[in-house]
């Protein structure tokens, strides 16, 4: 490596950190930069700068986002009366994408995973808890992924909540859209059989 | 020359890993390579034909396709979903604890079918288990005699005497029982009692559904689980993660028996 110029190395070296990205595609970003036009650089450092600068963790929902409350938490217009528990900012992006929910979030960043190193004390959990006696909610969407870290997750807080005044649901599971029946696996199948609704 | 572009397998998943846009990578247990480490692509998507097939603890048949660094999960069938062993907070904890230990106690393409069988056992007992705890020390210290490790529990390891009813001492770097003249030379022993000496020479020497109806005391169960867990720990050099987990689970629910029975 040390043919290569030490700005160029270091630069190699810090886009391989990333994930997904390995010692080729890190120089190939690095010699895309240095040969294209300044301004892309330029906005990319900015942007690098920035995004620790600029951005903060909603207080309320521990979103991140550009103040505190973010702007879903701070929008009056929401139903404040349901929360919906997901585990990273971007399943946020996915249920506002629907246009179909207008209630609040909460953010838990991660799924219960032992062997990961990440248990509920890792997560946003105990807040959510807290944030619950503080204002008391309808309704509680627990809409961490269908799988099983998501489920134990799901569990946990339920099992935290026992006894409180809140209603608790479960995203439901079943077919997805444009999928083939003979694919689906027995769990989902039996799944979406039970929880069949009337056409 | 050239092998095969495509093999079946049966596995067990023990750990995933997410990777790239949808994929993930997955450790996998099976019956003729052992452990092994294969991607499964675009299986993150609610649309993909094998998420659903490739869970967290199932075991399904696979098609796999020989990859240049990792091999590719083409086809998945899920074969048993030990669905009772989802739907419960504690089981999926010891379920965490059994794969965890499986997936570190073992290397990558070394053939061990009776350990897969092992396996399967111990994932059908966690989910119908009354006593996760004790099911999961059969599983330790089984498993210990499938990688190699097997504790010697009834002759000293130093002297080779027969042990005799009394407190002895427990090394994990001898591997095994010393009785307490040998013991109190050796540096790094917990002392031993006989109840649980007892109970850990009849899960080495019994089979499970004998096992299985043991009934032991609180103190007996914990000291068993310390006992385990200096063993486990010793040649994993770390301590098993997954069962600060169950222990987290356990403190919970005692501190809400004893709300719940008034204060004292």
């Amino acid at each position: 490596m040390s043919a290569i110029a030490k700005p160029v190395e270091r630069l190699i070296e810090a886009f391989s950190r990333l994930p997904g990205v390995g010692p080729k595609t890190a120089s190939r970003f690095t010699f895309f930069l240095l040969r294209g036009s300044d301004n892309l650089s330029v906005e990319l450092a900015e942007a690098l700068q920035q995004l620790h600068t600029d951005v903060v963790t909603c207080q309320q929902c521990y979103n991140i986002a550009d103040e505190s409350p973010c702007a879903i938490c701070g929008d009056s217009l929401r139903d404040a009366t349901t929360i919906c528990v997901v585990e990273e900012p971007l399943d946020v992006v996915a249920l506002e994408r629907t246009h179909a929910y207008h209630g609040l979030y909460h953010v838990l960043h991660g799924a219960i995973s032992p062997a990961d190193n990440i248990f509920p004390d890792d997560l946003r959990i105990r807040e959510l808890v807290r944030r619950l006696e503080a204002a008391p909610v309808e309704e509680l969407i627990l809409a961490t992924n269908p799988n099983l870290e998501g489920e134990a997750t799901a569990a946990y807080i339920q099992r935290q909540l026992a006894g409180k005044k809140v209603r608790v649901t479960r995203l439901a599971r079943g077919l997805p859209v444009g999928g083939d029946l003979e694919y689906a696996d027995a769990l989902t199948l039996s799944r979406a059989l039970a929880e069949r609704q009337t056409a | 020359m050239g092998r095969e572009k495509l093999y079946r397998a049966e596995a067990v998943v023990l750990h995933r890993q997410d990777m790239g846009e949808a994929d993930r990578l997955l450790v996998l247990y099976t019956p003729d390579h052992g452990k092994v480490r294969v991607i499964a692509k675009g299986i993150r998507k609610p649309s993909s034909r094998k998420s659903g097939h490739l869970e967290l603890f199932a075991r399904s048949r696979l098609l796999i396709a020989r990859g240049r660094n990792l091999d590719i999960i083409t086809q998945a069938e899920l074969v048993e979903s030990f669905e009772g062993l989802r739907t419960d907070l504690s089981r999926i904890s010891y379920a965490y604890h059994v794969a965890e230990l499986l997936d570190r106690f073992t290397d990558e393409d070394i053939e061990n079918r009776p350990l897969y069988d092992f396996l399967l056992s111990t994932l059908q007992w966690l989910a119908e288990s009354e006593n996760l705890s004790l099911t999961s020390r059969y599983f330790e210290l089984h498993l210990l005699d499938y990688v190699g490790y097997r504790p010697q529990l009834f002759r000293c390891v130093q002297c080779n005497d027969e042990i005799q009813p009394v407190e002895n001492y427990l090394s994990a770097e001898e591997g095994g029982v010393l009785c307490p003249r040998c013991g109190e030379h050796v540096p790094r022993t917990r002392p031993l009692s006989m109840p649980v000496l007892k109970i850990l020479r009849f899960l080495q020497t019994y089979d499970y559904p004998t096992c299985r109806r043991l009934q032991l005391r609180d103190a007996v169960s914990r000291e068993l689980e310390l006992v385990m867990e200096l063993l486990l720990s010793h040649y994993l050099e770390a301590r098993p993660r997954s069962l600060a987990f169950i222990r987290q689970l356990r403190r919970e629910r005692q501190l809400k028996n004893k709300t719940k029975h008034g204060t004292m």
